[in-house]
């Protein structure tokens, strides 16, 4: 902010590109979707709670996927769930972007091997952009993914396509 | 409550207007159903007419798994993902009854490490309990306040085995380690630091007139329909039924300590009703530090790894134990072929049994006092499900 007030006091113009205010602005508010599925919701939650205030990031949770730039998959995916989970990542708008969030969402975790009904891996139905490991992962943890989520979103360019 | 009419409404002109049912989702995605519960609400207008609890989105096998374990230690991990806010409490319960089944004696400071940490984690899951019920309700604030106290009681278990939300700490015959050097003093601090802190929670939310309108002489659950629904902990004694496991059914240590069982009595409005449930986890977390107190004063040294067995392979047989969990009667039926691995393992879940009874207490309420009965329930979908 010091930085911002100091350009303002010479000079009334700050020079930037286009994508690089549309990508400051996107991820200084990824807003994300308030939807826990089970363990790791709990560390979402204490995520966002006065300890770690998730909401200095521009994180703010929404109750419906239309108004959510970021849905963080927070648990355990059962077959039963994922088809909902395809339709609320369907609901979003674009720009969107998924956080899968400890190990079962990731691979299936613990639940890997006798789970019958376990999707082995969200990113068997919608894409993933960052993977937070851990059984459940810390608060930190989940912070560090969302910061680097932020850093793809500051390298991202409307007339360049996303891979590059 | 509202009435449900039953007579059809009359149009200014003298004629019948004809009225019919709706049906509305409310989850999986839904903030106030705690996790993917999905409730089908029938509505006549405003008014629910019928509620059917669809569960199934969070199933996880609990009990096929512990039948592929190599051993019984093995099934501890998982049922720490079973009720995963209360992870401690969960451990307890199947480690009492392997412990019974094998005719294990643990030391007594094995037992008293327990009994702290059960109660700790009974705090820590009703602060969540009550910290939800209150954005559920349209307070933000003491949600905050909630997960700062919990963060602290978090600390204390981190500082123990490590880990910040399932443990893996209870063994069957004993505990992964035993508490550092600096648990005691620093769980004698939190104590003390903790025991106004419940004073402020009422202050901020219980008394609060507004909760208490949304709250009170809403989805009373009578005495009878609680027992009748085989509902247990905070539901069943929220309806008034003094009725606590933990002095009624004595497991570990628990008979040496001095606390009250806290029943609802209907101080704002009818006994049963939603802020009788509230309240009785409030005075719960008192009681909790009355024997996490006593207990820090009473524990005795000793190896907590003297009795872990080398191998477990228990004769042949069966047991049925059961705690008294955050959320109620947490009950474990293991039966026994002789070999390392349990036969079958059945878990009886205090959320599940809770969450069958909503359908009986929120006929004729509105739609949005079903966020207030279905957030005074305290259900966790992993538990429910399993």
């Amino acid at each position: 902010m010091g930085l911002l007030d100091k350009q303002f006091d010479s000079s009334n113009i700050v020079v930037t590109s286009l994508d690089n205010l549309l990508n400051w602005a996107r991820l200084s508010s990824l807003w994300q979707m308030q939807f826990g599925l089970a363990c790791c919701a709990i560390e979402m939650m204490a995520a966002s709670a006065s300890n770690f205030d998730m909401m200095r990031f521009g994180v703010i949770p929404r109750a419906t996927p239309r108004q959510c730039d970021v849905m963080i998959v927070s648990g355990t995916v059962t077959l039963k769930m994922a088809s909902r989970i395809k339709r609320l990542y369907d609901q979003m708008a674009e720009p969107r972007y998924v956080i899968s969030m400890g190990s079962c969402s990731n691979c299936g975790g613990p639940y890997w091997e006798h789970g019958y009904h376990v999707l082995k891996g969200v990113d068997r139905v919608i894409p993933v952009d960052v993977y937070v490991p851990g059984c459940p992962p810390r608060p930190e943890a989940l912070l560090e993914g969302l910061i680097k989520l932020q850093e793809k979103v500051r390298h991202e360019s409307l007339v360049k396509k996303k891979s590059a | 409550m509202s009435e449900i009419i039953t007579t059809p409404p009359v149009s200014s002109t003298g004629r019948t207007l004809r009225t019919e049912e709706m049906i509305l989702n409310m989850g999986p995605q839904h903030p106030a159903t705690h996790g993917v519960l999905r409730l089908e609400l029938v509505v006549d207008g405003e008014i629910v007419v019928d509620v059917i609890p669809h569960i199934g989105y969070l199933h996880r096998c609990f009990e096929k798994h512990c039948e592929h374990m190599t051993n019984y230690q093995q099934v501890i991990p998982y049922t720490d993902r079973m009720d995963y806010v209360a992870s401690m409490t969960n451990e307890f319960g199947f480690v009492v009854a392997a412990e019974r089944l094998l005719k294990i004696q643990v030391p007594e400071r094995v037992d008293y490490i327990r009994v702290i940490m059960a109660e700790f984690q009974r705090i820590a899951s009703h602060l969540i309990a009550i910290g939800t019920y209150g954005i559920d309700i349209g307070a933000f604030t003491p949600f905050l306040y909630c997960f700062r106290d919990r963060e602290k009681i978090l600390d204390l278990f981190e500082m123990t085995c490590g880990a910040r939300l399932l443990y893996n700490y209870m063994w069957v015959g004993g505990l992964s380690h035993d508490v550092p050097p600096d648990f005691i003093p620093k769980a004698k601090e939190f104590c003390t630091y903790f025991k106004p802190n419940i004073k402020e929670l009422n202050d901020l939310l219980t008394y609060n007139e507004i909760f208490v309108k949304r709250t009170a002489n809403v989805g009373v659950l009578p005495a009878d329909v609680a027992i009748n629904y085989g509902c247990s902990g905070p539901m069943l004694r929220g309806s008034g039924v003094d009725w606590d496991l933990r002095r009624d059914d004595p497991y570990s240590v628990y008979h040496k300590f001095d606390w009250d069982v806290c029943v609802g009595k209907g101080e704002m409005g009818t006994v049963g009703d939603c802020w009788d449930r509230h309240i009785v986890r409030a005075r719960e977390m008192e009681q909790s530090v009355r024997i996490i107190e006593q207990a820090l004063e009473q524990i005795p040294e000793g190896d907590v790894h003297a009795a872990i067995p080398k191998r477990i392979r228990p004769n042949p047989g069966e047991v049925y134990a059961r705690i008294e969990s955050p959320r109620g009667e947490l009950g474990y039926y293991i039966v026994s072929d002789g070999s390392a691995t349990p036969y079958r393992i059945k878990a009886r879940s205090p959320a599940f049994s809770n969450l069958s009874v909503i359908n009986e207490i929120s006929k004729g309420a509105m739609i949005a006092d079903m966020v207030a009965i279905a957030g005074s329930i305290d259900i966790v979908l992993g538990e429910v499900d399993r």
